[in-house]
């Protein structure tokens, strides 16, 4: 069996997701048995202009002018994965998109923030730009994922299997204590599981990383953070923002 | 014989964290267009902490970069202790300086056997080099892996850590519940890396058998790095300056917009940093040039046999200055080891605030100084922040070099392949981590 042809590529993120490919250790090696990684800018200078069957696209589409660039990469490429939350969701980069692009700019570059190369626009998911075909999610993507959605495509499989249910039910299964009952709060209730829920089992909340579930209750969400989880109003109402405000029913 | 004409353009330089370009042009033996240009899409994170309550703002800002999450992590949870008055245990303090060198060994291992090796051997990328070196990729593969575990075991993830809070950590290493499985725990760690040091002794082997091959160019420069008592700075300190005479000065770290007097240059379009010369370089190489003496006895032996020795100004040297701290943090990682369980793991919950003010901190990533600050209200929530990343302040510093070095290679009639590669290298060199765009400015060229 020829081996698959994989490309990773990346837009506006932090490139973490990238660097956990380089986290697996030894199995990393024996991926390499199946996969042939024909361009990886951050660790290669080897390109190709040939055909790839899966590209794996990191960062949120935040840039008018990156939308050649990704719509050159579904062109070349059977299979586009939304490689992290940046791709999948817009994530982290989304927190600023309820903000006034001049306030932004100028709290960030002072009296240089008119400058007309500043000009930047919401943060997205790639699939505002272009079709994508599955994600693998989270900040940062879960590796144990990665390696299950990757056996499945090249085993060529159209459609991965991906939980829909929250995050509170991976905590019920791994048992861990709820954050509400150690007096935190947590965005469990409405955030979109997969992860295996490693934040609250290390003590800290969840914050819906991989983004909401389907039709998540957002105003009860916000009524638990404050009767439960002690916050103030304004607080509860601007919690939701860190990694999932384009899921946010004012997105 | 001078090189006469050459037209460089490396859009997007490759084996770096981040975009970066290239552009270099000479006509008839004039340099007309030298430059290092930053095309990163701006993520503007210190206008996204604004609102955020000081329990978040190290989850937000970590998310700056993912190569050096764990030093955007702690840089950050100090600001914040600063800012609100709180003063963590000795367990924590000890945690984090072990954390601090598995990331520091966990960078370094990919900086110098995945990124720079390449270039030493002739490749394009690493993936050649299983078909030449498996043995030396395979090592190199596990080093990495030990990388990852080490900074994961103490703060739940390498990529953007979990238990590392404000006021301490919210939850034991590994996956320990109570004090006794923690301590098993660090043995387990401290087991893995003394494991590992055979496989370090056979990468220095490698490095010394390419060591001929980094470019010897030299260009004398200030260099900014973190001084502290308790060890070779890196997880805390004060900031020394260091001139190339030998002259030192020592900065408060609340005083650091002293240092960094950031400014927009009319050649290029990210901020650059200048403090006494026109440039400083903040980078391993600053650490070992300004803190060698603190350097573990084996770390030192690494450096003697690799024939570096301080004071060292080239630039290319970074990467070797980068293997030698990774053998250091190998060392005093251990040392920490035995000094928490000597101590005994105990079950701590995090300090809680005393004050609501403003705070700033400094912390050594990998690839140099970084500096965090942030204001809270009394409510907790963030006011304002600041960071400024290390490949910001080393920006003006690659110009320099650039601009001393170009000159050099067309004197010695290097062919335009050979001028583009020298200089990929000495970006390379510095580890740029061009996603930590907190300050970058985005352009557009035009042709």
């Amino acid at each position: 069996m020829a081996k698959v042809r994989c490309a990773w590529f990346d837009f506006t993120s932090c490139e973490g997701c990238q660097i956990e490919m380089t986290n697996f250790g030894a199995p990393f090696l024996q991926l390499l048995d199946h996969v042939e990684i024909v361009e990886f800018r951050e660790v290669m200078k080897e390109t190709t202009d040939e055909p790839i069957d899966i590209a794996f696209i990191e960062g949120s589409f935040s840039r008018e002018e990156d939308r050649a660039r990704l719509e050159s990469i579904r062109e070349r490429a059977g299979v586009v994965i939304a490689f992290g939350a940046c791709a999948a969701t817009g994530g982290i980069n989304a927190l600023k998109n309820h903000m006034d692009m001049d306030d932004y700019k100028k709290c960030v570059y002072g009296d240089d923030s008119n400058m007309p190369h500043l000009d930047t626009q919401k943060a997205m998911p790639i699939s505002a730009a272009i079709k994508v075909d599955m994600a693998i999610n989270g900040c940062p993507m879960s590796r144990d994922e990665f390696v299950r959605i990757v056996t499945q495509v090249i085993h060529g499989t159209e459609k991965v299997y991906v939980p829909s249910y929250p995050v509170c039910v991976e905590c019920k299964l791994r048992e861990t204590v709820c954050r509400y009952e150690e007096g935190d709060h947590c965005l469990g209730p409405i955030a979109l599981a997969g992860c295996g829920a490693p934040c609250p089992a290390d003590g800290i909340p969840c914050e819906a990383c991989r983004g909401m579930v389907v039709d998540a209750n957002q105003e009860s969400m916000e009524k638990v953070l404050q009767e439960n989880g002690g916050m103030s109003e304004k607080r509860a109402k601007d919690k939701s923002r860190m990694f999932t405000a384009n899921f946010r029913s004012d997105a | 014989m001078t090189t006469q004409n050459a037209s460089i353009k490396v859009k997007h330089v490759t084996r770096v964290e981040g975009h970066g370009n290239i552009v270099v042009d000479v006509k008839n033996g004039t340099v007309e267009t030298c430059e290092w240009r930053v095309p990163e899409a701006p993520r503007f994170f210190e206008a996204m902490v604004r609102g955020r309550h000081y329990s978040e703002v190290a989850r937000i800002t970590s998310r700056i970069c993912g190569i050096c999450s764990v030093g955007h992590t702690l840089a950050s949870v100090k600001a914040t202790e600063s800012a609100l008055g709180m003063t963590v245990s000795k367990q924590t303090d000890l945690l984090r300086r072990l954390l601090k060198h598995g990331e520091n060994f966990d960078s370094h291992i990919v900086h110098v056997l995945f990124l720079v090796a390449p270039d030493l051997l002739g490749a394009p990328s690493v993936f050649p080099l299983l078909e030449t070196h498996p043995d030396v990729v395979t090592k190199a593969v596990l080093l990495k892996k030990l990388g990852c575990d080490w900074a994961s075991l103490i703060s739940g993830r390498s990529t953007h850590p979990t238990k590392v809070v404000p006021g301490g950590f919210a939850s034991l290493p590994g996956d320990a519940y109570n004090p006794r499985m923690a301590e098993d725990e660090l043995k387990k760690l401290k087991k893995m890396i003394l494991d590992a040091v055979p496989m370090v002794t056979d990468m220095y082997e490698v490095l010394l058998s390419l060591a001929g091959n980094i470019p010897a160019f030299t260009r004398e420069t200030e260099y900014v790095a973190l001084v502290d008592d308790v060890e070779y700075g890196l997880y805390d300190g004060k900031i020394s300056c260091l001139m190339p005479d030998g002259a030192r000065e020592t900065i408060e770290v609340e005083d650091y917009k002293s240092v960094t007097n950031e400014w927009v240059s009319p050649l290029s379009t990210a901020k650059y940093t200048k403090h006494n010369m026109d440039s400083y370089a903040a980078c391993a190489l600053a650490r070992i040039n300004t803190n060698y003496d603190q350097l573990h006895p084996e770390a030192k032996k690494i450096a003697e046999g690799l024939g570096f020795a301080v004071p060292c100004f080239n630039p290319y040297m970074n990467s070797v200055a980068q293997f030698i701290e990774a053998v250091h943090s190998a060392y005093m990682a251990v040392g920490y080891i035995d000094e928490l369980l000597e101590m005994g793991i105990k079950d701590e919950k995090p300090v809680e605030p005393t004050k609501f003010s403003k705070g700033a901190s400094a912390v050594e990533v990998p690839r140099g100084l970084l500096f965090h600050e942030y204001a809270y209200d009394e409510e907790g929530l963030c006011t304002e922040g600041n960071c400024i990343i290390p490949t910001n302040q080393n920006h003006a510093n690659i110009q320099l070099d650039f601009d001393k070095l170009v000159p050099e290679l067309l004197e010695a009639d290097k062919s335009e392949a050979e001028i583009e590669l020298a200089l990929e290298m000495l970006v390379r060199s510095y580890d740029p981590c061009i996603s930590c765009s907190t300050h970058y400015l985005d352009v557009t060229f035009k042709k």
